[in-house]
């Protein structure tokens, strides 16, 4: 199976999103390349607002994420409740 | 001549300052809201006492009858700290003065009827002058509690307590004349139905005991006050008469009301939790000052809603004592 990735900057406004994508993904592995943080996984990662909103005690919304995002790999799908990264085909 | 660069990435020895680390571990990196409120009271090496109050040092956990092995237990589940509370606040201001805009280009003002924007104004109108009760009880909160996780959001919902107070007074500038402020005032010093809550605030301004005036004003005052006038009378009673302007320009009090409790419940619940002394304290501070917020509320629900005010106001005392239920008081 191919892996997916994401990949934030390290700051503190992209800690809770991979303390919660590490949370929701159990296979998934941080990697820190100089002054990011990439996220891999086999086939597929989801990254959900509800555990996102639970580690910073307010609401969120997903598109903020955009802001500190920097690159992924894998067919994109989206709604307000989660963002999640696999391979179609 | 040519340039070579490099990246060379510097690992950071430690993770955070070591009195967070003390309360988080060093093995990652500590929130913003952890390093700016753990442990950041000052503790030692107070020279004198505060010549207004030598009983006490300046800063003393005794100020209290609450006891607490570590005051940094009664952390803001919505973790505010400087920035993300002056954030928070300034999209809130934002989508009022959209409303505001809203209101005033449709002239949604002059769409309601004479009777229900002088009721509208006869009920929030004075409600100015509990507000900066609540302004002036959270400041004392501030000043004489202990351990920054309790006392910082308590300086924050100091201001949002002026914040709501001056929402109320740009609403009465929406709907009427400046007098409308005066006649509020008036209302609020002499008609009669305004003062057991007059009362009320005015004796919360001189209890000493910080936690005890948190329960007074946070809790028991501001856990009926809220849900009745802004859930009751506003949303649904102003609202369902053609009244819905109202209701957009005070949207900021009930939705802070709501995002407020969260750590309002949890500060009540963690310190409840800690003995059964704390426990049978706070409760018996709840029973004693819901009781009578109820009463004082009691001509206020009436003048707003009229005979299902007392209703209403039951209704928001009982959701209030299920709060404290859940936080673990006993009744």
């Amino acid at each position: 199976m191919s892996n997916v990735f994401i990949a934030f900057q390290d700051n503190e406004d992209a800690r809770p999103i991979i303390e919660a994508i590490l949370a929701d993904n159990a296979e998934a592995q941080a990697t820190y390349p100089t002054g990011l943080v990439k996220i891999i996984a086999p086939g597929k990662l989801v990254v959900r607002r509800e555990t996102i909103e639970e580690l910073i005690g307010r609401p969120y919304d997903l598109q903020q994420i955009q802001v500190n995002l920097v690159t992924l790999s894998g067919h994109l799908e989206e709604d307000d409740d989660q963002f999640s990264l696999k391979w179609n085909n | 001549m040519s340039v070579d660069l490099h990246t060379r990435e510097i690992k950071p020895l430690r993770n955070t300052f070591s009195q967070t680390a003390n309360y988080v571990g060093n093995d990652k990196p500590a929130s913003r809201y952890q390093e700016a409120t753990l442990d950041t009271q000052p503790t030692d090496n107070f020279h004198y006492r505060p010549t207004w109050d030598p009983e006490h040092e300046i800063f003393d956990k005794s100020r209290t009858k609450v006891k607490l092995a570590d005051w940094n237990a009664l952390r803001d589940p919505r973790q505010y700290y400087y920035a993300t509370w002056t954030m928070a606040r300034a999209r809130q201001q934002d989508t009022i003065e959209s409303s505001y805009d809203f209101v005033q280009s449709r002239g949604l003002v002059g769409k309601m009827s004479d009777a229900i924007r002088s009721k509208a104004c006869e009920v929030l109108m004075p409600l100015r002058h509990v507000a900066w009760g609540g302004n002036m009880n959270n400041s004392s909160i501030g000043a004489y509690g202990y351990g920054t996780p309790f006392t910082a959001p308590a300086m924050f919902h100091a201001m949002d307590h002026l914040g709501a107070a001056q929402f109320i007074t740009r609403i009465g500038l929406a709907l009427d004349e400046p007098a409308i402020l005066d006649a509020g005032k008036n209302d609020w010093l002499n008609a009669a139905c305004w003062q057991p809550l007059r009362h009320y605030v005015e004796d919360t301004l001189v209890v000493q005991d910080p936690f005890e005036l948190f329960i007074a004003q946070n809790l028991a005052l501001d856990g009926q006050l809220y849900p009745l006038i802004y859930g009751n009378f506003v949303d649904d009673h102003i609202a369902l008469q053609g009244g819905t302007a109202v209701s957009m320009l005070a949207a900021f009090m009930p939705e802070w009301h709501t995002e407020s409790a969260r750590w309002i419940d949890a500060v009540v619940k963690v310190a409840a939790a800690e003995s059964d002394d704390n426990r049978q304290l706070i409760s018996g501070w709840v029973k004693a000052w819901a009781d009578r917020a109820q009463t004082a509320l009691t001509p206020v629900a009436e003048l707003a809603l009229g005979s299902v005010g007392v209703v209403a106001l039951q209704e928001a005392r009982d959701a209030l004592d299920l709060r404290c239920k859940k936080a673990g008081l006993v009744a």
